[in-house]
């Protein structure tokens, strides 16, 4: 591999950075049953709102924790609306997402173009000499190191521990884990907070590392969040498969810039869009066996072979958490 | 664990769903509570397991007074309740299932918790895999693992729900079987049902609730007659069989061959005649289902034949059979059958003749004013249907169907209903017997079974018996049956 490819494909790591930290925390509020709608406008606001904290303070820190925060705020209002007035997520979200965009290009125009700090690189010294895999994966800056350790950090909570359990059963089934002692109401208010600054670090994750600075309009980021919270869907609200959805995202749209000079007989513009419905399609491929016609076509085969495949197929199989989006009201 | 109710009410808005009640179970003892649906048993059981706080009244465990705040506090306090849509995480797996909620360690030892889960199923006599889904599991497999959960949280008292709607005669004996072994290590077991023959072989001590009042208590040897008459104020009888057979065959199948993900049924053939009714019997999930919803049109044979009077239906969409006076009333009422978020009304207009476009409101509540007059239904045209209970939304059903009829499919009729109930419900196919249509029925109640139908057909994965008399057949004989014995090689 050259050293340019390579360069990209450490690039291609960066640049999923903030999408796993948006898919991540949408992920963990879905996780516990409540759908957070407003992703793509809390990305917004907290690009623009840590980046103007960074450049008014000077310090990075502060810049990611006003991010969060405002991802916090945001999540605040969709638990109270949704859990304690039990007002539709899908409408308030929704409303949400619109505000909180109109509300970073209202707000940020005094940071139009500001020059502002910059996440440095920070290699990791004996990882970062490996070949390949140092300039790879430990060349990086420290929010992308946060990236993969959240990745599995969340992934353990969630399967391997007795509170992760709990949140999926909150999920699943409240009523359940009601009668297993879960204070359901309470704990959706934490992950959805919780989730929401996980979410509220995507933004200051562009305007102070990926794209650093804040442009409004022009920043290149709304429709982000609606790719997070497309990812989490395909991502079968599993961190891992989650993550794989960010960077095989990201991976495509660094092949549309790499491929185009390339192939001139297509028109950039396909090139760019491409992605999307790239994205789509093998993500409808990793969920193939959902489809009842597969389970049909399996049940041809021989049986050693369809038992290797039905077990495949099955722990490729993801299924929404059973009470997303229902308000949970105790008897 | 002894446990003490004194003087228990519980006041819902305009309900008095517990009425004072008073009753003692001593450990060791398999207490059973009867009650026809809407007596105040489920209630009565909520409150004891901490879902609901009573009105007034005192819970005593052991002698010493408590307050059950929750059911996790139930829980802790030595109370275990078995929902009879067991409360667990289907998409789950099965060592999930049993570890949440389980207090310990932030990281729980699979391993460990699948070896006490082991322990315990082998003294009861369970096998369920750890690594197993819990909706590849039928109910009866979901009952034994929320059982084995309470176990192994220390639970003394055992309540459990209707446990025996919706599970096969196998089942049932092996779950009978556990809460004797249960009952014998001194472990209280308070069994709720509305299935004589089922409290009168299992249970120590029957309780008999009717309007929120405890009537009375029974020792073995249960005088049936007398437990009737306690639940429903007057003698309640089965009737006689009778047959409405007509002679002419109606309905024919003609070497049918079925197949699923699952199940491959070879090739049923089978003359029925106009008034004849057919049970169809087996364990859960032994390819009836997939029968009777071929017989609807709702799954295509892979190979046969189906003609209802002569006309072939074979590979004909749905609608013809409907088009042909078939009727097929699924077991899941409220999701396939009836429309929840709609009123009676529009349910009877929905399923009328549809005539121009603007509806005829005034004629849509007079239809439903008389259908639910001659249906007995309890509600008003105005009700929306999930308001009504299980019984009423069955009635209101069996109101929609079309007139004639020739064939009448019919998924697990009475499951969950009361005796009165059913003996409504089946007064009523039988009058559709009697005006020929044809009836095909699941349902794993062997009673049932043998009450109403003509013939059964016995279904055992995806084998399909010869047609028995239903006359000539014993409940022993086709429990067995079902069970796989005495099939031929």
């Amino acid at each position: 591999m050259d050293s340019a490819t390579l360069l990209g494909l450490a690039g291609v790591l960066a640049a999923a950075a903030p999408v796993l930290f948006a898919v991540i925390g949408e992920t963990i509020t879905e996780r516990a049953g409540v759908i957070n709608l407003s992703v793509n406008g809390t990305i917004l606001l907290s690009a623009m709102g840590g980046f103007a904290v960074a450049v008014n303070t000077g310090s990075l820190l502060l810049g990611f924790l006003a991010g969060a925060l405002i991802g916090a705020l945001v999540a605040l209002v969709i638990a109270f609306s949704s859990i304690t007035l039990q007002q539709s997520q899908v409408a308030v979200g929704f409303v949400l997402a619109l505000v909180c965009r109109d509300l970073s290009y209202f707000l940020g125009n005094p940071y139009m173009g500001a020059s502002g700090p910059r996440l440095p690189s920070a290699p990791i010294p004996l990882l970062g000499d490996l070949p390949l895999i140092g300039p790879l994966f430990f060349r990086q800056d420290l929010l992308t190191y946060l990236s993969y350790v959240l990745i599995f950090a969340a992934w353990a909570y969630i399967f391997k521990t007795r509170p992760g359990l709990m949140l999926q059963g909150i999920g699943e089934r409240p009523a359940a884990a009601f009668a297993r002692g879960a204070d359901v109401n309470r704990l959706r208010y934490l992950y959805t907070v919780i989730g929401g600054a996980i979410i509220g670090i995507a933004g200051p994750a562009y305007s102070l590392s990926v794209k650093a600075g804040w442009k409004g309009t022009i920043s290149g980021l709304d429709g982000i969040g609606w790719i997070a919270l497309s990812i989490t869907i395909f991502g079968g609200w599993n961190p891992l498969r989650a993550a794989f959805g960010a960077y095989l995202f990201a991976l495509l749209q660094w092949l549309g810039l790499v491929l185009q000079p390339s192939l001139p007989g297509i028109p950039s513009q396909v090139l760019q869009v491409a992605p999307f419905p790239l994205m789509i399609l093998t993500l409808l491929l990793v969920n193939i066996g959902n489809a009842e016609w597969v389970e049909r076509a399996l049940a041809r085969l021989p049986e050693n072979t369809r038992h290797a495949l039905a077990r495949l197929l099955r722990s490729l199989r993801a299924a929404p958490p059973a009470a997303l989006g229902v308000p949970f009201e105790q008897e | 664990m002894n446990v003490e109710l004194r003087d228990i009410h519980k006041i819902f808005a305009a309900v008095h769903a517990n009425n004072g009640i008073n009753l003692k179970i001593p450990a060791g003892v398999i207490q059973g509570i009867l009650g026809e649906n809407g007596a105040g048993k489920s209630t009565l059981m909520k409150i004891l397991s901490g879902f609901y706080q009573p009105s007034q009244g005192q819970i005593l465990l052991d002698d010493k007074p408590v307050i059950i705040r929750s059911p996790a506090d139930a829980t802790r306090q030595g109370v275990g309740m078995l929902h009879q849509d067991p409360l667990d995480f289907p998409s789950m797996r099965v060592i999930d299932n049993f570890l949440i909620g389980h207090p310990g360690e932030l990281i729980p030892d699979r391993g460990q918790a699948a070896a006490q889960l082991e322990a315990i199923q082998q003294k009861l006599g369970f096998s369920l895999r750890p690594e197993a889904h819990v909706d590849t599991l039928t109910v009866g497999e979901r009952q034994q693992l929320e059982i084995l959960r309470l176990l192994w949280l220390g639970v003394r008292v055992l309540i459990l729900d209707e446990p025996t709607t919706g599970i096969s005669a196998l089942q049932k004996e092996k779950l009978f079987a556990a809460l004797r072994l249960l009952a014998q290590e001194g472990k209280t077991i308070i069994f709720v049902s509305h299935k004589l023959e089922d409290v009168e072989v299992l249970c120590h001590k029957v309780a008999v609730l009717r309007q929120g009042r405890l009537i009375g208590e029974m020792l073995p040897p249960f005088n049936i007659t007398r437990l009737v008459e306690m639940m429903f104020e007057k003698v309640i009888t089965l009737g006689n069989r009778r047959s409405c057979c007509r002679g002419e065959i109606s309905f024919r199948l003609n070497a049918l061959e079925l197949e699923d993900a699952r199940l491959h049924i070879p090739g049923v053939s089978l003359e029925v005649q106009g008034g004849e009714v057919i049970g169809l019997a087996g364990m859960e999930g032994s390819g009836q289902a997939l029968f009777l919803r071929a017989c609807a049109g709702l799954v295509r044979a892979v190979g046969g034949h189906i003609s209802i009077n002569e006309h072939d239906l074979t590979g004909k969409p749905y609608h013809t059979y409907l088009e042909h006076g078939i009727a097929y009333l699924p077991a899941a009422r409220l999701e396939e059958g009836l429309a929840p978020g709609m009123t009676l009304t529009e349910h009877f207009l929905l399923a009328g003749e549809a005539r121009g476009f603007n509806i005829d409101w005034e004629q849509g509540r007079k239809v439903a004013q008389e259908r639910i007059a001659d249906f007995n239904i309890r509600g008003t045209p105005a009700s929306p249907i999930e308001a009504l209970s299980g019984g009423n939304q069955q009635r209101a059903l069996l109101a929609l169907l079309k007139h004639p009829l020739n064939l009448i499919l019919l998924e697990h009729p009475t499951r969950g209903l009361d005796i009165e109930s059913s003996i409504y419900i089946w007064d009523k196919l039988k009058e559709r017997c009697a005006e020929g249509a044809v009836i095909l029925f699941i349902s794993s109640d062997l009673e049932e079974l043998l009450q109403y139908s003509d013939r059964l057909l016995v279904f055992f994965s995806g084998e399909v018996s010869s047609p028995l008399d239903a006359e000539r057949t014993t409940v022993e004989h086709l429990g067995q049956f079902i069970g796989g014995k005495g099939w031929a090689a």
